[in-house]
Parts: structure tokens; C-alpha cells; sequence
């Protein structure tokens, strides 16, 4: 074996060695993010990896032929310019818009895997073309490029709608017939993959299944309710991991095999906890969509002049005086950046002898874990955090339950009305309590567009209002109530 | 049929690997209290930025005169890695909240 040759194998083994630590990694990193007290250890662990998984590619990479990759001006620029974005982007965005920040990263990651797909693909068609490779040869390559160039741009397409929504730049939109619409879409996009991965030398036809991808990744997600947001989101969030694979399998690349099929795994296994979270399965939500009967469900709307409201000097009196007040959060506290001043109320509260809890619905917000991560920035102790069934065992000794912008998430129709689209998901049953005190901004239905009964029984008062701004009143007003 | 035979008997390590990753990738977050969701989904989706790897595997290959390759290649890098860095970090950001209020 001569010099270089050595060096050469040697550098490979040692790029193996990169891989495998990256791997591992990999999964000490998520398995230690599933644990609060190790969280955090656990993701730098994985971004440690991950670094030398990178780096050892850009050094240590040869190709079966031997090469060096080339290109290392354009390599580091692009990884410099996609640092200094994507940090940036991580550091500026505020606690209440992550969903969306983590929807729009992950369509990053499925866009770059139908990059790769395309660039792979117009490469291997080039060979064909020369004669280097027979056609026939090819097609397992194909039909995996064909995989990740799918995957990828659906993802991709999918991921930036449901940032519009979740930012409310994008409305649902539904109409009958979309089902049968999308499954048709879909089935074109999986024939001319198919033809593709038959006959190999159509290479025009990449760029057609490639537009029909992004089609279907809009049509995909556009009819879904953003009540079911999260749970698109998880889902999309593997079929990127999915896609990363394709690549693995591409590259031979183990890391990206391991990566990837992990997160794919993961995340369809977190989806599927999502889904029994709202006691709903993966197929109803996708395809029995909540949004597309909102204009249905909001035109029955009832006679609004039945609810009562509440002045902001009883809502104090009301809550100095209970033994225990339940907060229920939920969006409105987020769009408010309300967690601070709620936290404030609860010390002021429990200064006064009032016992203060939370109950956290697993969808409160806009994705699961939202208001624990809202909370925690706020420095509300774990304690604290009721999940739902234990929540749902205490309202009856509670006396005073306050709910922060949660709407869908408290409303009885999901157990009392077979007919309401969000029948079946379990709610936190908050009219077990004395009392109960709703702020919202106005009498507008939640999200998912329909009315809440809760808001016109006797024992529930409304106390209008931006979150912020009545909890500091509420503070104010409790701080100088006599006890 | 056959090349996809072949493929699979050649391939018979990647295709142990994966099918090994589905079961480690649900055991490993089998058991995730519902607070680590959000972080935890956060977390994954960096992960996923491995992908990143192809992306500059295919821009240090390109020709340096395949024009197209070099800037689908060059804008597959900066979105594999916005997903990976901004992954990383949002996720430090979140559960850098939880850390604090650990002590009791």
C-alpha cells in the first residue's frame, strides 16, 4: 500500500470514528432531553456531536474514487452565513413565537434534503447520459433519491404553512371534496416517482414530481385547524428526519442514517402521544380536519348577551378570599407575554394565604409542553404544574378558577356534544369549581372557531381584557384588598 | 425485482441499522413527561439538521464550473444549517428556563 493510500484509509477510519461518536450522541443526546434534570446537558451534548460530525466531514471526506471534496470556499461561506442566521434567528425570537421558529427550522432542513435529492439526481443523470452507468443499474439510487426529493419538499411546503398559520399569516382553508383532492395529488406525485424510478432517463420529470411535492405539502397542511398545529408539526418534524435518512442511504453515510431515522422514529412516536393527548387518532386529524367546519359551527352561535361580566375589584375580592385558585393558561397568556405578571399574582396570592396552582392542558398554546416552557421562563416552580388528571381530580376543592386566553381547551361541547367537531378531546373539566373568572379579549371563538358553553353558565364571569394588562391590575387590586 | 434483491442483500447493514434506530428512537423517548415535549421536539429537529452532511458532501463534489450544482449545493449548506444551528439553539434557550428553577 502506498503512502498515500495509508493516509487516505487512515483518514477514512477516522471519519468512521467522528460518525460513530456522533451517533452516539445522538441518542445519549435525546435520551437525556426526556429527563428535566439532564435536558440540557443532553442537547449540548448532541450539538457536540453534531459539530464533530460536520467538521469531520468537511476535513476527513473521500469519495470511492479517493477525492478530496473540493469547494471549501463555498462550504464555509454557506455554513457561515447559515450560523450566523439561524443563531441569530434562535436568540431573537421570543419565547411565545418558538412553535412557529421550530416549524420554520425544521422546513429548512426538508428543503435541504430536496436539494440534495435534485443535485444528486441531475449528477447521476448526467451519467446515464454519458453512458457511465446503465439505466437499469441505478434505479434503487433513484427510487431513494425519489424518496427524499418527496419527503423533503413536503415537509418543506407542509412546515412554512403551518408557520403562516401559527403567525396568523396563513388562513385554513377548506372546501368539500379537498380530501379526495389531496389523495389524488398525493397519487400523481407517487405515479411519476414511480415512472422515475422506471425509467430513469425522463430527467425532467425530477422538477415536475418536485413542484407536485410542494402542491401536495400545501394542500397537505392548509385545511388543519391550528388546534391541531402541534401535532403537524411532529409529524412533519420526522418526515424531515425520514428524508435525512434517504440521504444516509445515499452517502452510505451512517450518521445521517442514524440521525435521521432516530428523529423519524421519535417523532412519529411523539406525534402519536400528541394525537392520545386529544383522545384523537392521527387519521382524524389529518383527514377529519377541525377548521374545515368552523363556518358551520360558528354561524349557530347563541345568544351572546347571556354572559355576565365581572369587575376587576371583585375578581380580587373573589380570589383573596379563596382557600385554593386554579390558573388555567393558555394562548392568550402567550400572546400576551403575560407569564411574568401571572407569576407575580400567584406570589402576591400566596403572600395572602391562598394556595396557587396550575392546570396545563398537554395542547394548551400552540404546542404541547408551550405553557410549561412559558412558565418556567417565568420562574414558576414545577410544583406548581398540575398535568390534566391530576388538575382535573382538584377542581372540585377549588374555589377559584381563573382561565388566561384558554378557550378550546376548557370547553364542555368536547364532552357533552357528540355534534361539536372537538368531541372526544379531554378537556380540564374547570366547571367543577366554585367559580369560575374567564379572561379573554372578547366574546371571539378559540381557535378551532367554535362557542364555549362554559362562558354562559351561571358560575363563570368574564373579565375582558388583554391578558397583561388585567393580571397587573388583578395584582394591584389584590395587593391593597384587606385579608 | 432483482436489482432490488440485490440491493437489499448489499445493503443489509444500513437496513439493520435502521430498523435497530426505529426501536431505539422509541424507547430512548418512550417515557418524556409531557412538560419536555416542546424542548424534546425542539431538540429532534436539530438533530435532524444531519442532513446538513449531504448538503456538503454534494457542494465539495460539484464541479467547479457546474454552475447549478454549486448553488443548490451552496443553498442546501445554509438551510441545513439554520435547521442545525438555530435547532440547537432555540432548544438551549428553552430549557436553559427549566434549569434555573431546579434548585429547590
Amino acid at each position: 500500500m502506498g503512502e498515500i493510500e495509508e493516509a487516505l484509509f487512515m483518514q477514512s477510519n477516522i471519519l468512521t470514528l467522528c460518525y460513530l461518536i456522533a451517533s452516539v450522541t445522538f441518542i445519549l443526546g435525546l435520551k437525556m432531553l426526556s429527563n428535566p434534570a439532564s435536558a440540557r446537558k443532553g442537547n449540548l451534548l448532541a450539538a457536540f456531536g453534531m459539530s464533530i460530525a460536520i467538521l469531520g466531514t468537511i476535513f476527513l471526506y473521500t469519495s470511492e474514487t479517493g477525492e478530496q471534496l473540493g469547494n471549501y470556499p463555498w462550504i464555509f461561506g454557506g455554513l457561515l452565513i447559515g450560523g450566523i442566521v439561524g443563531t441569530l434567528a434562535a436568540k431573537k425570537v421570543k419565547m411565545t413565537a418558538m412553535p412557529e421558529m421550530v416549524s420554520l427550522f425544521n422546513g429548512m432542513g426538508g428543503a435541504c434534503a430536496a436539494l440534495i435529492s435534485i443535485v444528486e439526481f441531475n449528477h447521476l443523470s448526467k451519467e446515464i447520459a454519458e453512458g457511465a452507468v446503465s439505466a437499469n443499474a441505478v434505479q434503487p439510487t433513484v427510487l431513494i433519491i425519489v424518496l427524499g426529493l418527496i419527503i423533503g419538499s413536503v415537509s418543506f411546503a407542509g412546515s412554512m404553512i403551518a408557520w403562516g398559520k401559527l403567525n396568523g399569516k396563513v388562513k385554513d382553508l377548506s372546501f368539500t371534496g379537498q380530501n379526495i383532492l389531496n389523495l389524488l395529488v398525493l397519487a400523481i406525485t407517487l405515479a411519476a416517482g414511480a415512472y422515475l424510478v422506471y425509467d430513469p432517463t425522463q430527467h425532467l420529470l425530477v422538477y415536475i414530481i418536485l413542484g407536485l411535492a410542494l402542491v401536495y405539502g400545501v394542500f397537505f397542511v392548509m385545511p388543519i385547524g391550528g388546534a391541531d398545529m402541534p401535532v403537524v408539526i411532529s409529524l412533519l418534524n420526522s418526515f424531515t428526519g425520514v428524508a435525512a435518512a434517504c440521504g444516509g442511504f445515499l452517502y452510505n453515510n451512517k450518521v445521517m442514517l442514524t440521525g435521521g431515522i432516530l428523529v423519524g422514529a421519535a417523532g412519529t412516536l411523539l406525534t402519536i402521544l400528541m394525537c392520545k393527548a386529544m383522545n384523537r387518532s392521527l387519521q382524524n386529524v389529518l383527514i377529519g380536519s377541525f377548521g374545515g367546519h368552523k363556518s358551520a359551527a360558528g354561524a349557530s352561535g347563541k345568544d351572546q348577551s347571556a354572559y355576565k361580566e365581572i369587575s376587576l375589584a371583585d375578581a380580587a375580592m373573589v380570589m383573596s378570599y379563596a382557600n385554593k385558585v386554579m390558573i388555567v393558561p393558555g394562548y392568550g397568556l402567550a400572546v400576551a407575554q403575560a407569564q411574568h405578571v401571572c407569576h407575580e399574582l400567584e406570589k402576591i396570592l400566596e403572600e395572602k394565604g391562598v394556595e396557587v396552582k396550575y392546570a396545563i392542558h398537554p395542547v394548551a398554546g400552540r404546542m404541547p409542553g408551550h405553557m410549561n416552557v412559558l412558565l418556567a421562563e417565568a420562574d414558576v416552580s414545577y410544583e406548581k404544574l398540575m398535568e390534566m388528571e391530576d388538575a382535573n381530580d382538584e377542581f372540585k376543592t377549588c374555589d377559584v378558577v381563573l382561565i388566561l386566553g384558554a378557550n378550546d381547551v376548557v370547553n364542555p361541547a368536547a364532552k357533552n356534544d357528540p355534534a361539536s367537531p372537538i368531541y372526544g378531546m379531554p378537556i380540564l373539566e374547570v366547571e367543577q369549581a366554585k367559580t369560575v373568572i374567564v379572561n379573554k379579549r372578547s366574546m371571539k371563538p378559540g381557535y378551532a372557531g367554535i362557542e364555549n358553553d362554559l362562558f354562559f353558565q351561571p358560575k363563570t364571569s368574564m373579565l375582558f381584557g388583554d391578558a397583561k394588562k388585567v393580571l397587573q391590575d388583578l395584582c394591584a387590586e389584590v395587593k391593597n384588598s384587606p385579608s | 425485482m432483482e436489482n432490488i434483491l440485490n440491493f437489499i442483500s448489499n445493503n443489509q447493514q444500513i437496513i439493520y441499522i435502521v430498523i435497530l434506530m426505529i426501536f431505539v428512537g422509541i424507547e430512548v423517548i418512550g417515557r418524556v413527561p409531557s412538560v419536555l415535549h416542546t424542548p424534546l421536539m425542539s431538540g429532534a429537529n436539530a438533530i435532524h439538521g444531519v442532513v446538513v452532511i449531504g448538503a456538503i458532501i454534494i457542494m465539495g463534489k460539484a464541479e467547479t464550473d457546474n454552475y447549478l450544482a454549486l448553488i443548490l449545493g451552496f443553498l442546501a449548506v445554509v438551510l441545513g444549517t439554520i435547521n442545525v444551528v438555530g435547532g440547537f439553539v432555540v432548544t438551549d434557550r428553552m430549557l436553559e428556563m427549566f434549569k434555573k428553577k431546579k434548585a429547590p
